[in-house]
């Protein structure tokens, strides 16, 4: 059993990064995820392992560190929100486009422009269909828990160096502030070069050594025959992505006839709302995607043969029940898929869902 | 006497330096860069750091910097040279990395990137190409074209009300208290371009030295966005730039003692 403490998502990030043995960290203050740096600062984790934690001068500086820090190599990362993720996007563009591992975090808030600083799950498209220029996916992790915060940290690390491809970890204000029971990993220290290069290839620029040629880290490709070649071997990385790393939940979907679709905060809500439509008799279950990319079709599209009706509950205007809708089509099924949810830092309420169920659903 | 006397190694005053590559360069014939990868390779050979130098490579023409110099390399989004570089230093911290910029991109889009890297005084080398124009995209008005230049986008000269001034900022990073070493010279001339190698190697050695930021700004030309032949763009060069941009170090040794800058209380 890892160590218990009672903590806030954001400063479980922090937490997290310094244990799995981060190299570094760059970001830039926004509300609502300032605690993840303020954090990092506060535990020095110079002394400790080594790790850099560096404030930078914008979150366009910030996503820029990161691609440099990751194109030599190392394990580095940012956090941010909204607006702010809206700023890196030409940089994470860049570092998809060059294959670079990292992890960044997007505690998100409500949008359009500078919007509200209350949570929010209006960057689903952002993150899962692309933000910046070019055809290239995100890893993008999903976690409802504190706890989840803490575990994301790692895997989002180690995805993000299994496909050389940078990881996505799309939260929300609302689980980056709450504080809650969690168990911290265990210390992993640091790798080394000579580890980086022995697990993952000798690609980093970490200094042209005697027996290699050099290395160049670059997104540009003048010859288009070639561009093309680049972008169907990302395009390959994506499908063996969608093959072996898509990750789910289901709650008590056996005996469903209507599925509520929703992930982080919303799914914590929909948990809730399963319980309430339970207790009146309505056959409820929660499909609970964890990858948001790659996203789970495979059981939708089983669902869709059995159940009524699906419906995606979400905190914005109708995102992610694009996707369920294509997935659920799969089966060549009929099976209606409805959106609910609440929009601008609007959290929906267990109750509301099951209102919405009925209305949109059952008495439709 | 045959030539086959002549070439032989105790003869040999200049070579090719070997970390120089093979592949043929794309800039046009007349432009400063290659004398400026020239003066970096030789720099980069003198002090036998190949394995534990890090380029980063800008947007424009030098976009392909990379090709030219045998050590491992960076490209970096238009402007971002400076915050690649503090990503790479900061975790490596037995590296040298230096980034290679033009105008465009280092005192445009990327004003802000380069004025915090050299006011945290991040231990890197910045050169900077300085040639009034914008090369690789076709001649259009840079942040240092001078007033009454004309560029692609400027037909009729660069215009004060339409346009704003020239910018000098290499002597606004001179201001910055991270900086150890600021410089502008030029390489258009066998002894400015030995300026110019002394300049870049005080610079480089200022990284193994762990001394701050050191920035080197090389006045060039850009004699096809210029639409004057090499000759002829030295004259240019010498005529018009010279005067607004002087050669010379504005700063040298290291970056500012923290004292003037702490809290009194």
């Amino acid at each position: 059993m890892g160590e218990l403490r009672l903590m806030k998502g954001n400063e479980v990030i922090a937490e997290a990064a310094i244990r799995c043995g981060c190299d570094g960290y760059f970001g830039y203050p926004i509300t609502p995820q300032s605690e993840v740096m303020e954090t990092l600062m506060d535990r020095e984790p110079w002394d400790e392992t080594g790790m850099v934690v560096l404030q930078a001068e914008s979150e366009v500086a910030s996503i820029n560190m990161v691609y440099g820090a990751a194109g030599s190599g190392k394990k580095v990362m940012t956090s941010s929100s909204s607006p702010g993720i809206s700023l890196m996007a030409e940089g994470i563009s860049y570092i998809a486009g060059a294959e670079l591992p990292c992890l960044i975090v997007n505690v998100q808030r409500g949008g359009p422009g500078l919007g509200t600083i209350q949570p929010s799950q209006a960057d689903y498209f952002q993150s899962t269909k692309g933000g910046g220029h070019g055809d290239y996916r995100l890893i993008v992790l999903a976690p409802s828990s504190v706890q989840e915060m803490n575990d994301f940290v790692d895997l989002g690390f180690e995805l993000a160096y299994k496909y050389r491809n940078p990881a996505m970890i799309l939260t929300d204000g609302a689980i980056g502030q709450m504080m809650e029971k969690v168990e911290l990993s265990d210390y992993k220290p640091r790798m080394t070069a000579e580890e980086i290069e022995a697990k993952y290839g000798s690609w980093a620029t970490n200094g042209k050594k005697a027996n290699r040629e050099y290395n160049v880290i670059t997104s540009l490709e003048m010859d288009s025959a070639k561009m093309e070649s680049n972008n169907r071997r990302f395009q390959e990385k994506y499908k063996q992505m969608e093959e072996e790393e898509v990750r789910y939940e289901m709650f008590q979907c056996e005996d469903a006839e209507y599925i509520l679709v929703a992930f982080g905060s919303s799914a914590r809500i929909c948990q809730k709302s399963v319980d309430l439509a339970r207790a009146k008799g309505l056959k409820v279950g929660l499909l609970r995607p964890i990858t948001l990319y790659p996203f789970p079709k495979k059981p939708i599209a089983e669902l869709a043969t059995k159940v009524k009706g699906f419906l995606t509950v979400e905190m914005n205007a109708g995102q992610m029940v694009e996707d369920v809708k294509l997935a659920a089509g799969c089966s060549n099924s009929s099976v209606p898929v409805e959106y609910f949810g609440r929009m601008g830092g609007i959290i929906p309420t267990p109750g509301e869902v099951v209102e919405a169920l009925e209305q949109k659903l059952i008495e439709a | 006497m045959d030539i086959k006397d002549i070439i032989k190694p105790e003869n040999l005053v200049y070579e090719k330096p070997k970390l120089l590559t093979d592949k043929t360069m794309h800039y046009c014939p007349g432009c400063t860069h290659g004398v400026v990868h020239r003066l970096v390779a030789e720099v980069i050979e003198d002090l036998n750091i190949q394995e534990k130098t890090i380029g980063v490579s800008p947007v424009g023409c030098s976009v392909f910097a990379y090709n030219y110099i045998d050590i491992d390399w960076q490209e970096a989004a238009h402007g971002r040279a400076p915050a690649v570089a503090t990503g790479i230093a900061r975790v490596n911290e037995d590296k040298v990395v230096f980034t290679y910029q033009g105008d465009g991109d280092l005192a445009s889009i990327g004003t802000a990137e380069i004025m915090h890297a050299c006011n945290r005084g991040e231990n890197i080398v910045v050169i900077f190409i300085n040639n009034a124009i914008y090369g690789m995209t076709g001649g259009q008005m840079a942040p240092t074209t001078l007033l009454g230049q004309v560029t692609a986008t400027t037909p009729c000269g660069r215009d004060l009300d339409r346009n704003g001034y020239p910018l000098k900022i290499t002597e606004l990073i001179a201001q910055l208290p991270g900086t150890a070493y600021v410089t502008r010279q030029s390489a258009h001339t066998p002894a400015t371009a030995r300026k110019c190698r002394k300049a870049i190697k005080k610079a480089f050695q200022n990284a193994l030295d762990k001394k701050g930021t050191s920035f080197v700004e090389v006045v060039s030309t850009c004699n096809s966005g210029w639409r004057l032949n090499p000759v002829d763009a030295n004259k240019w060069m010498e005529e018009n730039m010279f005067p607004f941009f002087p050669m010379g170090d504005m700063k040298d040794g290291e970056r500012d003692a923290p004292d003037a800058y702490f809290k009194k209380n």
